[in-house]
């Protein structure tokens, strides 16, 4: 039985062709079979928030889908954010802010950050920290990275 | 990659999926909708469906809409197709309220009120709406659908009345007038984890009396439940403050409370009256429009 199966996945507008099982996660597949290793997993049971990406607009956790799930779905990864040597503001304000240590945590948080800022452009501090309990960070204690949104909600307004 | 194989469907339409469930049950086929308790559960590998239907692709299935008196939620809609409220009148801010209240912002980007049901864990805040509220869960097979009352439909922790062919295609809530009020509180160690104790209450006012008294508790037994005595104590009489106490006293003392390693008994015993107190507060000073 060949259980592969032919997928095609639009991830940061560019086409990947892919073999995969159906119980190969989205998170792994765009590690291992696209070779964008950005995306980090952690727990893989949807709990730390270190796959997250943004699928059709949504932060999702990627270890939490399926892959075959994403075929058709617009997929945007950390390796989207940043134009050639421009940091995306996000990634600006991250590094501006001293918002990572090891960094293993902050491409989740920061597609998390980047999807909910579009919901959600003029956030209350509470919002924002609501929003932060998402993703767990082991290194910064989380002040900096919440200070990390509230430059970037400055630089917005 | 941490789950068994399985053989993978996506169905564009609900009779196909239907069809699919009915050939595939027999397999310990099963439908997935949001995956954010069922992959978990298959990372773990304590599921090991051979087939997955993914209805994720069926677009009747999406979102929510109101018929007649009936607030009807489909098997697609998302936790947070909540966040705003889903129609006018107290029911939408009450829902938005407690969608804040489950898991955290991308998890409720793809999680689903049926699914939620469907999984049936106890500190499930879409069980305890439901079994308050007084909701119908709509399960349908291949040529056929019948109608269970959302208290009879949860049996137990993950246990429901569904049958491993039948996927629920929606969940009906009934409108409240629009002079109904509401509260919800859950105490959370943590923003996002699944709550000790939650409660949910609903009334209305009449000359300074509170009439049609709902009032539920999730996350502290094995199933949520309306406190059908607390309710009769608290009907046709004004909501003072010694009525709050005395309610939230009663509440505790009538629950069996779940048990483990954080939280013992009596703990989860307190943390129930604190919930009841405090949702019985904000219905007190909710209304709507506010
Ligand atoms: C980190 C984390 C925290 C969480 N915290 C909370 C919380 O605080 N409160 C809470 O309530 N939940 C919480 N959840 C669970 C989440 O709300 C799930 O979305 C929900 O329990 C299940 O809905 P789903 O659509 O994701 O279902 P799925 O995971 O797709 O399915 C769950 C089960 O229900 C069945 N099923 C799903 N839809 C249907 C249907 N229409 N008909 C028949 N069967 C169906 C599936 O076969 C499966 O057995 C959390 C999850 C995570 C990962
Ligand atoms: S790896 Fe996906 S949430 Fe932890
Ligand atoms: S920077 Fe190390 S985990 Fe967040």
């Amino acid at each position: 039985m060949d259980s592969k199966i032919a997928l095609r996945l639009d991830i940061n507008s560019r086409d990947y062709h892919v073999n995969v099982e159906a119980r190969q996660t989205l998170a792994d597949v765009i590690r291992e079979e696209c070779g964008l290793t950005g995306t980090r997993v952690g727990c893989e049971h949807g709990v730390c928030g270190s796959c997250t990406i943004v699928v059709d607009g949504a932060p999702v956790r990627a270890c939490l889908m399926f892959a075959p799930q994403a075929e058709g779905k617009k997929i945007r990864t950390i390796e989207g954010m940043a134009e050639g040597d421009d940091l995306h503001p996000i990634q600006r304000a991250f590094s501006d802010n001293h918002a990572l240590q090891c960094g293993f945590c902050t491409p989740g948080f920061i597609m998390l950050i980047a999807a909910w800022l579009e919901q959600n452009p003029a956030p209350a501090d509470g919002e924002i920290t609501g929003m932060l309990s998402a993703n767990l960070c082991r290194c910064t204690g989380y002040r900096n990275i919440f200070r990390a949104v509230k430059q970037i909600v400055a630089e917005l307004g | 990659m941490k789950a068994a194989p399985f053989t993978y469907h996506r169905p564009g339409k609900l009779e196909e999926a239907l069809d699919i469930l009915s050939r595939v049950a027999g397999q310990d086929g099963r439908i997935i909708a949001g995956g954010q308790s069922l992959v978990p559960m298959m990372a773990l590998r304590l599921a090991q469906p051979a087939h997955l239907v993914d209805i994720n692709e069926i677009a009747s299935l999406r979102g929510t809409g109101v018929e007649r008196q009936t607030l009807v939620i489909r098997a697609l809609a998302r936790h947070a197709d909540f966040h705003q409220p889903a129609l006018t009148g107290p029911l939408g801010p009450l829902l938005a309220t407690v969608a804040q209240n489950i898991a955290h912002y991308p998890i409720r980007q793809r999680g689903t009120f049926c699914g939620s049901l469907a999984h049936a864990d106890p500190a499930s805040e879409w069980c305890l709406a439901a079994v308050t509220l007084g909701g119908t869960v709509i399960a349908r097979r291949r040529g056929g659908a019948r109608e269970i009352p959302a208290g009879e439909f949860i049996q137990g922790p993950l246990t429901t009345t569904l049958e491993p062919d039948e996927m629920i295609s929606a969940v009906h809530l009934p409108v409240p007038d629009q002079t109904g009020r509401f509260g919800f509180y859950e105490f959370n160690r943590r923003a996002g984890d699944f709550a000790p104790a939650m409660s949910l209450v609903t009334f209305t006012v009449q000359d300074e009396t509170v009439t049609q008294v709902r009032l539920g508790v999730g996350g502290a037994e094995e199933t949520p439940r309306r406190l059908s005595q607390v309710e009769e104590a608290l009907n046709n009489k004004p909501l003072t403050d010694a009525q709050i106490r005395m309610a939230s006293e009663l509440a505790a003392s009538l629950i069996t409370p779940l048990e483990d390693a954080l939280i013992p008994q009596d703990y989860r015993r307190q943390i129930v009256k604190t919930a009841v107190r405090r949702a019985l507060e904000a219905a007190q000073g909710s209304r709507h429009g506010q």
